[in-house]
């Protein structure tokens, strides 16, 4: 099971390391993590996707709670957020190519944000799905480089964690 | 912030921030970076103590705080002084004693070129401390001294190390030191919730065999009066574990002695067989429960506890109350009634007198546990310290304790050349008490050079080296599992311990008989002198009862030597 953890954390050097040490050394596995300052600059928000079952979740909860510097710690894997990834994708493509990548560029509604003789490189948000689902369909082509800013997630509504 | 300010350096303010917290002690190590800090010691008022290696600083303020229940402070300087501290650190943290642990570091200037003598504490502790600081600028460390108090003897108490950078301690600051800590995201939960708490005194009145596994817990939350009003309301027998040994009075009817691999056979098969285990700040360490799954496998399991992250992260919690002991301890025994326990208690009472702790003296060989029932016969209020090995586990069975704070020593970590420092640390904090440090030929060895401080300072501890010539705990073992194949286990012969004490000049005793035991007792007590005393002891006793790893708690072997 994955579970996407809204993680405050006061905005202070070391509290990434404080999270990170925690995760490893209670071997929690994390899928990705992204991070970065919210609405009120002291504070800065972490979007943490984790694998494990109910148990493992409530141990990190838990763990991250006891920590001084985590402010706040709230489950928003459910239906009621919305999540979005951001890939950079750098592709192989010549004049033989290209028009087809864009088409699949098109119906993924990505963009393209850089076009050199041999490559190009092109920018997606969605979720994972969409995500995967572009990887796979570039992958013929040959993929040089990528480079994905893990989920970020807010819930839906006036309400927030 | 209140009151006028009053500008001084860092180094100053780091002073008058201890005489603020009411530190009356500090026991530290010198170096470079904190030549501005040992200037201002010179004629601070608050006394420091010498040590003669930085992990017994952090020992002496660990057995300073066990023995007193206030926060423990050391000293130590940046690099190596710093990284001499971490055992010290790990143990304070495994066991949940309050413990603030000051270092010195490089400038901030220099920090991360790998300056001389830098080390990345913050960095090494981040796993073994409850929160660490690196002071960025002077006027943050009043804040941050605050802070480090309020965070190590609050909740779950803990250890917390302040890393002062060189320019923190003689840049200047405006001085004021605030009232009140702001931490949003540190709120210890006090109370338990009264709706947890009805609900758990309804099913403990539903119980007929009920269980109390006390823990380090009860008595960091100074609730032992009020367990023992709860236990003595519901009737129910009490075991604790070895760093709750105290929480409860061992010679009390209704107490089962320590539980675990070398606990009392009868607090084993009671926790097997009853239905109902009432945890109170303890954890459920692998060294109580034996094989987890078949951990008391008939109960419910009601779990109280300061920390949320301790329920259920071991063994299913049934009924979680989270809040402190003392609190919720009062209010359970306001709400609870007696449980129909008369048969049990009979039950229990049977196996106390059926499968008592015991073992075969001897009129040739002095005998380890005839040496702490003696002991206990020259001195029952005597404090307890202990290293690590078989002398502990004895030490742990054979001295009835009747209060807390009695017994001091590492249980989580099992940190060998604990006992020497940690015990220098009670008798200054409980000068009124004897303080015995009973220890290893091994343990001792890891931090003798300490006698060089309690000679210095004059601070009588008793020394009782249960001179075995073995590493007996893993002699022990390899005995059992390994076909007595000693490896590297022998160190007998090695060692003068009379002339060593000597050589620093203190009271050097030994006793090799029977008879001899008592005497050297009650002279080392009368002396009044920082003592040692060589008991050479039967070389291959063992810790009798048994649990073997990975076996449940009532797959439980005597192993009594017959001599
Ligand atoms: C620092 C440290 N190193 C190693 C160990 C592993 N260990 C546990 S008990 C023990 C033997 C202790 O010997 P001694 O102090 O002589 O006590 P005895 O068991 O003989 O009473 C050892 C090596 C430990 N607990 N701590
Ligand atoms: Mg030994």
């Amino acid at each position: 099971m994955k579970h996407t953890l809204a993680v405050l954390v006061e905005n202070k050097s070391g509290v990434l390391a404080r999270v990170a040490v925690l995760f490893s050394r209670r071997g929690y596995n994390i899928d990705s993590l992204a991070v970065g300052v919210t609405e009120d600059p002291t504070i800065s928000r972490m979007t943490i996707v984790v694998r494990g079952d109910d148990h493992v979740l409530e141990q990190v909860t838990k763990q991250l709670n006891k920590l001084i510097d985590v402010i706040k710690v709230t489950d928003i894997s459910s239906d009621e957020s919305v999540e979005r990834e951001l890939a950079l994708i750098k592709v192989t493509a010549d004049a033989n190519t290209r028009s087809e990548i864009i088409q699949i560029v098109d119906i993924f509604r990505a963009r393209i944000i850089d076009v050199a003789a041999k490559s190009m490189t092109i920018e997606v948000t969605g979720d994972e799905e969409k995500i995967v689902g572009i990887e796979q369909l570039l992958s013929s082509f040959g993929i040089k480089e990528m480079v994905r800013t893990g989920k970020v997630a807010l819930t839906r509504g006036i309400k927030s964690v | 912030m209140t009151g006028a300010t009053e500008k001084m350096t860092g180094a100053r303010a780091f002073i008058e921030c201890l005489s603020k917290e009411g530190v009356e002690v500090i026991f530290g190590y010198p170096g470079g970076v904190l030549l501005p800090i040992y200037d201002e010691l010179y004629d601070a008022d608050v006394r420091h103590i010498l040590v003669r290696h930085e992990q017994a600083a952090a020992h002496a303020a660990d057995g300073y705080a066990r023995a007193t229940g206030k926060t423990g402070v050391c000293l130590a300087t940046s690099g190596p002084g710093a990284t001499n501290l971490v055992t010290g650190i790990a143990t304070a943290y495994m066991d949940s004693v309050p413990m603030v642990a000051f270092t010195g570091q490089v400038p901030g200037s220099m920090i991360g070129n790998d300056a001389f003598q830098e080390a990345d504490i913050t960095g090494i502790t981040l796993p073994i401390t409850k929160h660490n600081y690196l002071v960025p600028e002077a006027v943050e460390l009043p804040r941050i001294i605050k802070e480090a108090f309020h965070i190590a003897s609050t909740g779950r108490q803990g250890p917390v190390l302040v890393d002062m950078p060189k320019d923190v301690t003689t840049d200047e600051l405006d001085f004021s030191y605030p009232e009140k800590v702001e931490l949003r995201g540190y709120k210890p939960t006090f109370n338990g919730n009264l709706l947890q708490v009805k609900k758990a005194a309804q099913e403990i009145s539903r119980s007929t065999c009920p269980v109390i596994y006390a823990g380090g817990g009860v008595i960091s939350s100074d609730a032992s009066s009020e367990l023992l009003a709860f236990a003595e309301k519901i009737m129910a027998p009490v075991t604790t574990t070895l760093t709750g040994i105290g929480a409860f009075p061992g010679n009390h009817l209704l107490s089962l002695g320590m539980l675990g691999m070398h606990g009392t056979k009868y607090a084993n098969y009671a926790i097997q067989e009853s239905d109902l285990l009432i945890t109170i700040g303890a954890r459920f360490d692998d060294r109580v429960t034996g094989k987890i799954e078949s951990f008391a496998p008939n109960a419910r399991v009601m779990h109280i506890d300061i920390d949320p992250a301790e329920i259920s992260k071991n063994v299913h919690v049934d009924i979680p109350i989270v809040g402190d002991a003392k609190e919720v301890l009062a209010s359970l025994t306001k709400h609870v009634m007696k449980c129909k326990s008369e048969n049990w208690i009979k039950k229990v009472g049977e196996w106390k007198v059926k499968y008592p702790l015991h073992y075969v003296n001897s009129d040739e060989f002095i005998k380890p546990q005839y040496i702490i029932e003696q002991i206990h016969e020259a001195c029952e209020d005597a404090i307890i310290v202990t290293d690590v090995g078989q002398h502990q586990m004895w030490a742990a069975q054979y001295f009835s304790f009747k209060e807390p704070r009695m017994f001091i020593t590492s249980g989580g970590l099992g940190t060998m050349g604990y006992g020497f420092p940690a015990a220098i640390g009670a008798k200054v904090g409980r000068p009124d008490k004897v303080v015995f440090d009973i220890a290893g030929d091994g343990s001792f060895q890891m931090n003798s050079q300490e006698l060089a401080t309690v000679v210095e300072n004059d601070i009588p501890v008793i020394v009782a080296v249960f001179n075995n010539g073995y590493l007996g705990m893993v002699r022990q073992w390899q005995e059992l599992f390994y076909e007595h194949r000693y490896s590297h286990t022998c160190i007998s012969g090695s060692v003068d311990f009379v002339k060593l004490a000597e050589a620093y000049g203190a009271l050097g005793l030994r006793a090799a008989r029977p008879p001899e035991v008592r005497p050297v007792i009650d002279e080392a007590i009368a002396s009044g002198r920082p003592t040692v005393i060589d008991f050479i002891v039967e070389r291959e006793e063992n810790v009798s009862p048994m649990v073997p790893a990975g076996a449940a708690i009532n797959e439980i072997l005597d192993l009594e030597r017959k001599s």
